[in-house]
């Protein structure tokens, strides 16, 4: 091994692989391009004092958002590799991916999409709102909500390090002992995993006891637990499973770690080790995870649908309880994704019975929205598209899995293309659409314009019918016995179902260019499509109380709440925000910070360090990581003074916009 | 949409700062407390973890070295004895903190610095002690988890000191200030959170271990 390369040399890059050098170079080329971009604008002083060293929650949303759609694009592409390989891969052709590449690819997918592509988005959108919706300045540790962002940018870069460095895990995304173990994956691709997930996770851990004490500490006058917004809650309880969740992932992975760089044997096959307890340690984590996700989710719907029926959400109390109840029973159901362990007949029936219960808060859920749509006046507008279309989708979602719930159903269907079916299903039908909801419903707020709606449409029904083309023929495949992760086959019966599948996926890239070129357009369209009002859907929550985008304190005044929608409440009496009865008053800011992006930059440093065992890299990244954190600790100024004055200027142009809309 | 009133911007000099506008240290105090506590219990999942991975394997010696052969119980009650006395001399770092005198919490902290230094250097002696033994972590899935669990609550403690290092520099710097005096309370409630997982090691893994 070299002192100053490591483990890295030359044949690292993966000169000869013709695909791996394509997508190398066109995301360069893509970096190139927005960076020239960027040059010609005259825009990096302004991209690095407006958002790079921001702490201001909406800007850290936006960048959130962002990354988990950039890193979509990965993730999709990876999908849509494999799609096509199993489209060939009938023997005798053995497709286009050798197995050692479509191993990694799979693994790639899920790690991506899971941790930097529903994360990001989730997280953003909980940036850009719940300060917001709980008439709040900032959140309650807006340095940490920076760093965050700058971990999770890292976690994701060393990802995409992966491309160009080396290999990625070939393992799935869950990296199960032992063949994730050195005896069986040598290789750095383990390595990657390990600590890109591991900084990643130290940013999720940090937003979740941030939201916490944003939420819990910082609500607007009157706004008790019982006054807030939903989405607010499913957060508040999405955070509670984060930081109740992602430790143990921090200890599984740092256990997994121990076992290769340091030769212990907590999961080896020698040695004592227990291959089982890795399993049950990922799902500990794993499984509250996937609430993680999809409660945000279940927000955003709610609220859509409060919003375009026109009337308050059927039942709030019943759905926050569901919430509540989602929340206790996701730690209790992890055995289920083992099963076939062999726990023993009481274990699997006590899991089993216990996941099929939490699907009875979900269906509560259900009945809440249908109910609230019934009798209202619905607008079908893009982020209620979204939500019809996940109505249906998930509730096909839940019933497969309620069928997985069984071990009996279980262990025919483990590791087939069913249970591969029923998560893109739920995370899709759920996660996925939920945050297409939630960005074009919250877009024009964080924004300051709303998105195209006729291309909003298609990429909706574009999204839909892909997925159902691409997904449904997966449940077929299981019933037929294909297993998942397959490189190639030779079951001529499979053929035609995978052929339509990829078809779906090409139907789902349409619906994502779509997306793309909706952004894009509206961006070029702003100032048509622009919101004078700040409450472009007649919105019902304090969000839509204050301008789009916000100014930088939210709320020159903050706001005091006397009911559950708060904002639908203060235009029904008339005037609401803007009548004001106090004067202006001097506003203390959160400065601006380059810490958070250092330690994020230097972080990358240590996790490649640490892939390829370059150890002076390692010792540079961690000094340099403790310097700033010091220097922000001893020497920063960190706050200042927003004057009343400039307040009231910011104040009365906008009632002067107001007034002219 | 009702027409807004043109209130005059207030001066400080006529009204007293609006309570919501002005981010003073006790709410500060008060959050940031908050958040610690919350940031305090995802650590006791992270060493409830390590904990449940220790009771899993901790008969898995691999033909390796028991507990019962290999842990000296009265080194490890001196250990946890300099632990314990620790977080007494932090208590006279609170006390004197909150009675503003300075000399004392300088004197209290360096004491504290030094008995914790003393538990580290206890355990890195037995650490060294146990590898040259043949005992390491690499031996057996229990040696394994027993590192693990041990090193995590010294790393912990370790951290305690530099952070130690840097409130004493701040403190001879700054003075007791509202920023010093907030550090100051989280470190005391990470140092006394470390004692009590250190009672569960102590409980989990010697006594148990030897038995």
């Amino acid at each position: 091994m070299n002192a100053i390369f490591g483990k890295l040399t030359l044949e690292a890059l993966p000169l000869d692989q013709v695909v791996t050098m394509t997508a190398v170079g066109l995301a360069l080329l893509a970096a190139l391009g927005v960076a020239a971009a960027i040059t010609y604008h005259g825009r990096w002083y302004w991209l690095w004092a407006e958002y790079i060293t921001s702490v201001d929650h909406k800007k850290i949303g936006i960048m959130y958002i962002l990354l988990g759609l950039v890193m979509l694009l990965r993730g999709f592409t990876d999908a849509a590799m494999m799609r096509i390989q199993q489209s060939m891969a009938l023997a005798p052709n053995p497709g286009y991916l050798p197995p050692h590449h479509y191993d990694q690819i799979f693994s790639a997918h899920g790690v991506i999409m899971i941790f930097f592509v529903t994360m990001p988005l989730v997280v953003g959108l909980m940036n850009i709102v719940v300060p917001l919706q709980i008439g709040a300045r900032d959140v309650a540790f807006p340095f940490l909500n920076s760093l965050s962002f700058w971990l999770t940018f890292s976690g994701a870069m060393l990802v995409n390090a992966s491309l160009v460095f080396g290999e990625f895990a070939k393992t799935g995304w869950a990296a199960y002992p032992p063949l994730s173990e050195l005896a069986f994956s040598p290789d750095v691709g383990v390595d990657y995993y390990i600590w890109s997930l591991q900084i990643a996770g130290v940013g999720t851990l940090l937003t979740g006891v941030n939201f916490l004490t944003t939420i819990l500490r910082m609500r607007a006058p009157g706004m008790k637990m019982m006054r807030m917004p939903i989405f607010t809650w499913t957060t508040f309880c999405t955070n509670v499973l984060i930081v109740a969740a992602f430790p143990i992932l921090t200890v599984t992975l740092a256990l997994l770690g121990l076992d290769r760089y340091v030769g212990t044997h907590f999961f080896t096959n020698d040695g004592g080790g227990e291959q089982m307890m890795y399993v049950n340690l990922f799902w500990a984590w794993g499984h509250p995870e996937v609430y993680i996700l999809v409660l945000p989710a279940f927000g955003v719907f709610s609220e859509v649908v409060a919003t375009f029926s026109g009337k308050p959400l059927f039942g709030y109390k019943s759905l926050v309880w569901a919430t509540i109840a989602i929340t206790f029973f996701s730690f209790v159901v992890w055995l289920h994704h083992f099963f076939t362990m062999g726990a023993g007949a009481s274990v699997n029936a006590f899991f089993g019975i216990a996941t099929m219960i939490i699907a009875v808060p979900t269906g509560v859920k259900m009945f809440n929205w249908l109910f609230t749509m019934l009798g209202g006046r619905v607008r079908f507008a893009v982020p209620m598209l979204w939500t019809i279309g996940f109505i249906v989708t998930f509730t096909i979602g839940g019933m497969t899995g309620v069928l997985l719930a069984m071990p009996g159903a279980d262990f025919v269907l483990h590791n087939s293309l069913f249970l591969v079916a029923h998560f893109h299903n739920t995370i899709i039908g759920g996660v996925v659409f939920g945050m297409f909801a939630g960005l074009n419903y919250w877009f024009p707020k964080a924004m300051g314009f709303r998105l195209s709606e006729p291309l909003g449409k298609a990429s909706f029904w574009c999204w839909l019918i892909g997925f159902y083309l691409a997904f449904m023929p997966l449940y077929v495949l299981g019933f037929m016995g294909m297993t998942r992760r397959l490189n190639s086959y030779d079951n001529p019966d499979w053929h035609p179902w995978l052929v339509l599948a990829a078809f779906g996926a090409a139907i789902i890239a349409v619906g994502i260019a779509c997306s793309i070129l909706q952004i894009v357009y509206s961006i070029w369209k702003r100032d048509e499509l622009r919101d004078h009002t700040g409450d472009p859907w007649d919105g019902r929550t304090l969000e839509w109380a204050t301008s789009s985008p916000p100014p930088i304190y939210n709320f020159a005044e903050v706001p005091r709440v006397t009911e559950i929608d708060a904002w639908a409440n203060m235009k029904a009496d008339g005037g609401g925000m803007f009548v004001r009865s106090t004067p202006y008053y001097d506003i203390h800011m959160p400065r601006n910070t380059a810490i958070g992006f250092l330690i994020g930059i230097f972080s990358i440093g240590l996790g490649f360090g640490l892939v390829w065992y370059i150890w002076w890299m390692v010792a540079v990244s961690a000094v340099a990581m403790l310097a700033v954190l010091l220097y922000r600790l001893f020497w920063e100024d960190i706050a200042y003074i927003i004057p009343a004055a400039t307040v009231k200027d910011i104040e009365m142009q906008r009632l002067e916009e107001i007034g002219q809309s | 949409m009702t027409i807004p009133l043109d209130l005059p911007e207030a001066h400080s000099v006529h009204a007293p700062q609006h309570p919501a506008a002005a981010v003073d240290d006790a709410e500060l105090t008060e959050k940031t407390v908050f958040g610690f506590w919350l940031y305090l219990m995802s650590d006791v999942v992270l060493f409830a973890t390590l904990f449940a991975v220790y009771a899993v394997v901790c008969r898995s010696y691999a033909g390796g070295p028991t507990g019962r052969e290999l842990f000296d119980l009265g080194f490890v009650l001196a250990e946890t004895g300099v632990l314990l006395l620790s977080s007494v001399t932090f208590g006279f770092v609170t006390l004197a903190a909150q009675e503003n005198r300075k000399q004392a919490v300088f004197l209290w902290m360096a004491v504290t610095f030094v008995v914790g230094a003393v538990f580290i250097a206890m355990e890195l002696y037995e650490f060294n002690h146990l590898i040259e033994e043949g005992a390491g972590p690499s031996r057996s899935a229990f040696l394994s988890a027993y590192f693990a669990l041990v090193g995590t609550h010294g790393l912990h403690v370790f951290t305690g000191l530099l952070w130690m290092i840097a409130m004493i520099v701040q403190l001879a710097r700054d003075g007791l200030t509202a920023a010093v005096h907030r550090r100051l309370g989280l470190l005391g409630l990470f140092w006394h959170f470390l004692d009590v997982i250190w009672i569960v090691v102590f409980t989990e893994v010697y006594l148990i271990g030897v038995l």
